[in-house]
């Protein structure tokens, strides 16, 4: 198919490939984003108000008739405030073919496992830029060789993941980051071959009928980290794991019915955790043309107050408001409540397109009455209100 | 589709009998219309979707469509959205089936995921478009109860008018109101009245050409909502038949890696 995009025909930059009639295009986005912190940082070294820069541009050569691609997207952001939030990194820069019964992908990419929106246990590819979001929904780029076996009964996906990427942090100067300071530059590998360690992963996913699922398995470099003390710094401690993982997902009507579970292993310890709740959708509410989406999830880790992660019995409320108005005006309101304690985390993401090549999307997080035993308990005074406004090309 | 074979038999068959009731014309134009258009295997286009508001200012959307016909069950398609550049590589899967709900998914590049979505909300708008989903997936026969009304000429036509009421789950409308054209059995113009009864949108089809000889396709269309004054285009270029596409291209993989 011939896309109708503003194709740039690289022909000579192409004439080198087979395909004379190949095009290259160029697409991306350019970003800046404000963030307002009305609270006093818990440390004199942490910044205050801030502005960021980001940019991303995606690359794409496609030839033989679609079945081969090559992909470069690269990324960066000049921040204001926190040095190791000025940062790059290459999110792809693959080669994919396709046949009739399987997919070779080779190279850095991005890959995504799961169905929940609170968390997202199962998903465990790529390494999380976590200086970009405390959120954690924005990864980095993982090498690997993939190959997808496409059969009747499903797909097969095998991964060899050769390189370990290091979490990112945000740096001393940061908001948002632990009370003691990471030291970045030094992680500690339980593997001898620490970063080099080779990591496997396989997932088969099918659908039958309206059940959409995937059971996956990882034994490699465990993405989250665990910390050691060395006195003045916290040192990342990456392990090796092997990790099953389920993810389910049944759309029925307005409801969509999710599950997420992983059983993860280390040298020391054996834990399980699940996130399980549903999305339902009332559409055109009051004769309009919004959609409004009830999203109840439940986050479970059997470690308890031992948890890494700071859901180990908490519940996700949240309410999608989508208006399906001209500039896909959407949002989504949400609180995850400690069942067991008083802490909340309360956010909104909000996004409207304005004219036909720019979004502004409005971005805030509370964190409320975080106990000094929660993972939290760093960010109690990082709440924050961020603007972006971001040109698309 | 051999229920419907059988049916449209029969339908054939009494086309000239005097005790031929308007539901048994009307289900037989219909039929006739659906057979006529059997055989394209698949198809794809580029569509320039022209959205306009009450005061006529326009924005644009630009999404390639790709589709393939199922033999015994609902067609298959793939949108793949080029414009606004914002949610550009969005794309949207959907296999229709005539006895059971649609299954739809939606490929978020910017996450790289696919979600399974909801397929009842029928009646909710595409894009911000006056266009329903139930407007743009697949209109299989059985997804509607027919009846003749009359048949009379429209913008110069000789046309037949036909009553559908949608037997699916979940519709926006009572009942739809269409003249299709005796010679290209293609529908010219479409009226929809929503739950309460009254005329909410109609749907005009424009610029016919004929594809392989036997396939008629407009060149134009265009939505019109009553109510709210507002109106969608949809210019259809650069249709091409018989690409040679399987299940293979409209499955969650071939979804996942759309550009």
């Amino acid at each position: 198919m011939a896309p109708i995009k503003n194709n740039i025909v690289a022909s000579l930059l192409l004439s080198g490939l087979a395909q004379p009639v190949a095009a290259l295009e160029m697409t991306g986005d350019v970003a800046i984003e404000m963030r307002y912190f009305p609270g006093q940082a818990l440390s004199s070294q942490q910044h205050g108000h801030n502005s960021s820069l980001s940019a991303e541009i995606e690359m794409v050569h496609e030839w033989d008739n679609g079945d081969q691609l090559i992909a470069f997207v690269p990324f960066a952001r000049i921040d204001q405030g926190d040095r190791e939030r000025t940062h790059g990194d290459i999110r792809e820069l693959n080669w994919l073919k396709v046949a009739d019964e399987w997919e070779l992908r080779l190279g850095i990419r991005k890959v995504f496992w799961g169905v929940s929106e609170s968390q997202h246990l199962v998903d465990i590819i790529n390494q999380t830029d976590l200086v970009e979001n405390s959120d954690g929904e924005d990864k980095l780029g993982q090498p690997m060789v993939n190959l997808a076996l496409i059969r009747d009964w499903g797909t097969i996906d095998l991964f060899l993941l050769p390189y370990f990427r290091e979490r990112t942090f945000p740096g001393v100067e940061g908001r948002l980051r632990l009370a003691t300071t990471i030291d970045q530059e030094h992680a500690l590998y339980e593997s001898k071959y620490e970063q080099k360690h080779l990591d496997i992963a396989l997932r088969w996913s099918h659908y039958i009928g309206d059940w959409d699922l995937g059971v996956s398995y990882f034994d490699g470099t465990n993405r989250d980290p665990d910390f050691i003390f060395n006195g003045q710094q916290l040192q990342a401690y990456y392990r090796q794991i092997q990790q099953l993982g389920l993810d389910l997902q049944a759309t029925k009507e307005s409801w969509l019915w999710k599950l997420e579970a992983i059983q993860r292993r280390n040298h020391d310890d054996f834990y399980h955790a699940a996130t399980a709740g549903f999305e339902y959708s009332f559409y055109g509410i009051f004769d309009s043309n919004t959609d409004l989406g009830v999203v109840v999830e439940y986050l479970y880790d059997n470690r308890d107050k031992y948890a890494t992660t700071p859901f180990e019995d908490d519940l996700m409320l949240g309410l999608r408001l989508a208006l399906n108005d001209e500039q896909s005006s959407e949002a989504l309101i949400g609180a995850v409540i400690d069942i067991d304690g008083d802490a909340n985390v309360y956010s909104i993401e909000a996004s409207r397109r304005l004219g036909d090549s720019w979004k502004a999307t409005l971005e805030g997080r509370l964190f409320q009455n975080i106990e000094s035993n929660d993972a939290l308990y760093s960010y109690r005074q990082d709440d924050y209100l961020q603007l972006q406004l971001g040109y698309y090309f | 589709m051999t229920k419907w074979i059988s049916l449209t038999l029969g339908a054939l068959l009494s086309v000239n009998a005097l005790a031929e009731t308007p539901a048994e014309k009307g289900l037989a134009i219909a039929t006739q219309a659906d057979q006529a258009d059997n055989g394209w295997n698949d198809s794809t286009a580029e569509l320039l979707m022209i959205l306009r508001n009450r005061q006529g200012d326009t924005t644009e959307r630009a999404i390639r469509s790709r589709q393939l016909e199922v033999e015994g069950d609902g067609d298959k398609s793939i949108s793949i959205f080029d414009s606004p550049n914002d949610v550009k590589g969005t794309a949207f899967l959907s296999h229709t089936h005539v006895e059971k709900a649609d299954d739809q998914w939606l490929y978020l590049p910017a996450l790289k995921r696919v979600k399974r979505i909801a397929s009842n909300n029928k009646s909710g708008p595409f894009m911000g478009s006056e266009f329903a989903y139930e407007d743009i997936t697949s209109q299989e026969l059985a997804k509607y109860t027919y009846t003749w009304l009359k048949d009379e000429l429209y913008e110069g036509r000789d046309s037949h008018v036909i009553e559908r009421i949608p037997t699916y789950k979940h519709s926006g409308y009572t009942k739809q109101i269409a003249w299709i054209d005796k010679t290209m059995l293609q529908p010219l113009k479409i009226d929809f009245y929503d739950r309460k009864g009254s005329l909410l949108k109609t749907f005009t089809t424009h610029d016919h050409q004929q594809y392989l000889q036997k396939h008629w396709r407009p060149s134009r269309t265009e939505m019109v909502n009553h109510i709210t004054g507002k109106g969608t285009t949809l210019n259809w270029n650069n249709y091409v038949f018989n690409s040679g596409f399987r299940d293979r291209d409209f499955d969650k993989n071939t979804l996942k890696r759309s550009r």
